[in-house]
C-alpha cells in the first residue's frame, strides 16, 4: 500500500479530483495548507508599501492506493495538477505498513 | 355600484373641506389690514423652525460620521487590535459629549479676549436669549448669535464637530496607544485644545478679527485632530514590523476592506450634513450650492487619488482611492460655501494627488499612521483652509459670511494672507499643546502597550477578549520584508517573534 500526498494549486482542485475518480481512486482526504517552496512566497503592495507573503495558500491531497496502483495515480495527479508555472506544487509517495476500516476492522489492502 | 358609492363618500368630504377653505379666505380677506404683523411672525417662527430642523437633521448625519470612522480605522487595521479600535471610537464620542458640556462649548462660543471664552463655561450655563439673532441677541454666547436658533440646537450641532475632532486622532495612534491614555487624552482635546483653537476662529477670536474664514472646518476641525494625531504618532513611535532593518517600510494590510468601504461611504454620507449644515440655516441657494461643491470634491479626489496610486504604485490601490475621496471632503470643507463648482472640482482634483503623496512621505519619514488620518485631516485640512484664499468669490453664497476674493479672482493676497496664519497659528498652538498632553500621560498612565501585547493584539492585551472569537485569522504574510530565512524564529511562540522583531 501506498499513501500519496499531493500539493497542488487550490483552483487545479476540481481537475486532480475528477481525473482521480476515472483512475478509479474511490476516497480522499484533502486539506487546505499553506506553504512555500523554491519560490519563497511572493510580495504585495498596500496603501504604497510592499509587504511579503511567506506562506501561500495550497491544497494538500491524500490518497491510499494499492502498490501496483501507486504509479499509475501519481502521474495521473502530475498531468492534472500541471500549469507549467511556478508553484504547481509537489507529489510525495510514501509506502504505508497498514490501513483499518475502522467500522468493519478489514485491514490491509481490503481496507483501502 | 362599489365605485359609485366611494365617490359619494368623497364628495361628501371635500365639499365641506372646500367651503369651510372658501369661508376662511373670505374672512382674511376682511381682515387684512392686521394680516402683516401677524404673518410676519408667522414667517419668522416657521423661519426658527425649519433652520432648527435643518440644524439638528444635519446634526444628526455629523454624528453617524462616528460610525464611518470605526469602520474605516477598524477596516485599516489588524483583525487582533478591531475590539480596541471599535472601543476608541466608541467611547469618544462619549467623552466628547461630556467634555464639550462641561467646558468646551463655552471655551469655544462664549464671549472673552481673542484667545479663550470666558463666560457662561460651566455646562453651558451663561444668559442666552436665543433664537434671538444679532442685535436682538442678549446673552454671552454672542460669536454664534448669527444664527436663529434655540441654544441647544447651536451647542448640540457644535458638539458633533467637536467630537469628529477628537475621534481623527485614534487612527493615527491605533494598534499601539495605551486604552486609557487615547481615553484621557480625549477629555483634554474636546475639553481644552478644541475650543481654545476653534475659539480663535468661531468664537470671534483673534483669527476670525483677522479675517480668516473656515467654513465647516478643514482647520478648526480636521487640522486641529490631524496637528494632536501627528503629535501622538511621533512620540508612540512606529508599530513593530512596520519598518525593515534598513528602514524600508513595510505594508500592514488592514484586515477587512469591506468595512473601510462602508466607513468612507458613510463619512461622505455624513458629509452632506458637516457642509450643508453648517448654515446653521435652511438658506436654500447656500445648501444646495454646499452640497455641490461637496459631493464634486469628493469625487474629483477619489478619481484623481486612484489615478495617482495608478500611476506610481501600478495598481488602483483601494485604500488610497479611499483616502482620497476623504481628501476631498476635508479639502472642500474650509471653502464649500466660497467657492464656485469648477473651483470646488479643481480643489478636490488637487487634494487626491496630495493624499497619496503624504501617505508615501509619512511612510519614508518613519511617522506611522495606519490609517492616513495625518494625510487626510492635516495635510488636506492645511491645503483646504488654504484654497480658500485662493478661489474665494464673494458673489457666492452671499448668506455666508463675506468672504475677500481670492487670489485666482483677482483679490491678490487679502484672502490668502489671513489664511496661511491660520494655518501656521493653529499648528504653533496645537502641535505643541497635544504633544505636552501625550508627554504628560507618557509620564504618568503610560504611552504604549507592551511589545508582547503589541504582538498578540490589544485586543486581548486591552480588553481581555477577541473581535472575530469563532473565526480568528491568522496573519501569513511576514512582517519582516524580508521572507523566510535563517534569520527567522523557528517557533512561533509569542517570546520568539518579540525578541526576533526587536533584533531587526
Amino acid at each position: 500500500m501506498k499513501k500519496i500526498e499531493a500539493i497542488i494549486k487550490p483552483f487545479k482542485l476540481d481537475e486532480v479530483k475528477e481525473a482521480l475518480a476515472r483512475e478509479g481512486v474511490r476516497g480522499m482526504t484533502i486539506a487546505e495548507v499553506k506553504g512555500f517552496g523554491r519560490q519563497r512566497g511572493h510580495t504585495e503592495l498596500y496603501r504604497g508599501a510592499e509587504y511579503v507573503v511567506d506562506f501561500l495558500p495550497k491544497i494538500k491531497i491524500e490518497v491510499l492506493v494499492g502498490d501496483d496502483q501507486a504509479g499509475a495515480v501519481a502521474a495521473v495527479i502530475e498531468k492534472a495538477a500541471r500549469t507549467g508555472r511556478i508553484g504547481d506544487g509537489k507529489i510525495f509517495v510514501t509506502p504505508v505498513e497498514e490501513v483499518v476500516r475502522i467500522r468493519t476492522g478489514e485491514r490491509g489492502e481490503e481496507a483501502v | 355600484m362599489k365605485t359609485k358609492e366611494l365617490w359619494v363618500r368623497v364628495l361628501a368630504l371635500v365639499l365641506p373641506v372646500s367651503i369651510g377653505l372658501l369661508a376662511t379666505a373670505a374672512a382674511a380677506q376682511e381682515t387684512a389690514p392686521v394680516l402683516p404683523r401677524q404673518a410676519a411672525d408667522a414667517i419668522a417662527s416657521h423661519k426658527v423652525a425649519l433652520d432648527t430642523m435643518w440644524t439638528l437633521v444635519t446634526a444628526f448625519l455629523v454624528f453617524f460620521m462616528n460610525l464611518g470612522f470605526a469602520m474605516v480605522e477598524s477596516g485599516f487595521c489588524r483583525a487582533k487590535n478591531t475590539v480596541n479600535i471599535l472601543a476608541k471610537n466608541y467611547i469618544v464620542f462619549a467623552v466628547s459629549s461630556v467634555a464639550f458640556l462641561l467646558t468646551g462649548f463655552g471655551l469655544m462660543f462664549a464671549d472673552g479676549n481673542g484667545f479663550v471664552g470666558t463666560h457662561g463655561i460651566w455646562f453651558v450655563g451663561g444668559p442666552d436669549n436665543s433664537p434671538a439673532m444679532g442685535d436682538a441677541y442678549r446673552g454671552v454666547y454672542g460669536s454664534i448669535s448669527w444664527t436663529g436658533v434655540p441654544l441647544w440646537a447651536k451647542f448640540f450641532f457644535q458638539l458633533v464637530f467637536a467630537g469628529t475632532a477628537a475621534t481623527i486622532v485614534s487612527g493615527a495612534v491605533a494598534e499601539r496607544i495605551k486604552f486609557r491614555s487615547f481615553f484621557l487624552f480625549s477629555f483634554l482635546m474636546v475639553g481644552l485644545i478644541y475650543p481654545i483653537g476653534g475659539h480663535w476662529i468661531w468664537g470671534g477670536g483673534w483669527l476670525s478679527k483677522l479675517g480668516m474664514l473656515d467654513f465647516a472646518g478643514s482647520t478648526v476641525v480636521h487640522s486641529i485632530g490631524g496637528w494632536a494625531a501627528l503629535a501622538g504618532a511621533m512620540l508612540l513611535g512606529p508599530r513593530i514590523g512596520k519598518y525593515t532593518k534598513d528602514g524600508r517600510p513595510v505594508g500592514i494590510p488592514g484586515h477587512s476592506m469591506t468595512s473601510a468601504t462602508l466607513g468612507v461611504f458613510v463619512l461622505w454620507f455624513g458629509w452632506f450634513g458637516f457642509n450643508p449644515g453648517s448654515t446653521m440655516a435652511a438658506d436654500w441657494a447656500s445648501i444646495a450650492h454646499i452640497a455641490t461643491t461637496t459631493n464634486t470634491a469628493a469625487a474629483t479626489a477619489s478619481i484623481s487619488a486612484l489615478l495617482t496610486a495608478w500611476a506610481l504604485l501600478g495598481k488602483p490601490d483601494l485604500g488610497m482611492t479611499l483616502n482620497g475621496g476623504l481628501a476631498g471632503l476635508v479639502a472642500i470643507t474650509a471653502p464649500c460655501a466660497f467657492v464656485s463648482v469648477p473651483a470646488a472640482f479643481l480643489i478636490g482634483l488637487i487634494a487626491g494627488v496630495l493624499v497619496v503623496l503624504a501617505v508615501l512621505f509619512f511612510d519614508r519619514v518613519k511617522i506611522d499612521d495606519p490609517v492616513g488620518a495625518i494625510s487626510v485631516h492635516l495635510v488636506n485640512g492645511m491645503w483646504g483652509t488654504l484654497a480658500l484664499g485662493l478661489f474665494a468669490n464673494p458673489e457666492i453664497c452671499p448668506a455666508a459670511a463675506a468672504a475677500k476674493p481670492g487670489l485666482f479672482l483677482g483679490g491678490g493676497v487679502q484672502q490668502l494672507l489671513p489664511q496661511i496664519v491660520g494655518v501656521a497659528a493653529m499648528g504653533l498652538f496645537v502641535f505643541p499643546a497635544s504633544a505636552l498632553g501625550w508627554l504628560v500621560l507618557k509620564a504618568t498612565v503610560g504611552l504604549r502597550v507592551s511589545p508582547e501585547e503589541e504582538y498578540e493584539g490589544l485586543d486581548v492585551g486591552e480588553h481581555g477578549n477577541h473581535a472575530y472569537p469563532d473565526f480568528q485569522p491568522v496573519a501569513v504574510y511576514a512582517t519582516s520584508g524580508s521572507g523566510p530565512g535563517p534569520g527567522r524564529p523557528r517557533e512561533a511562540t509569542v517570546a520568539g517573534m518579540v525578541e526576533f522583531e526587536k533584533a531587526r
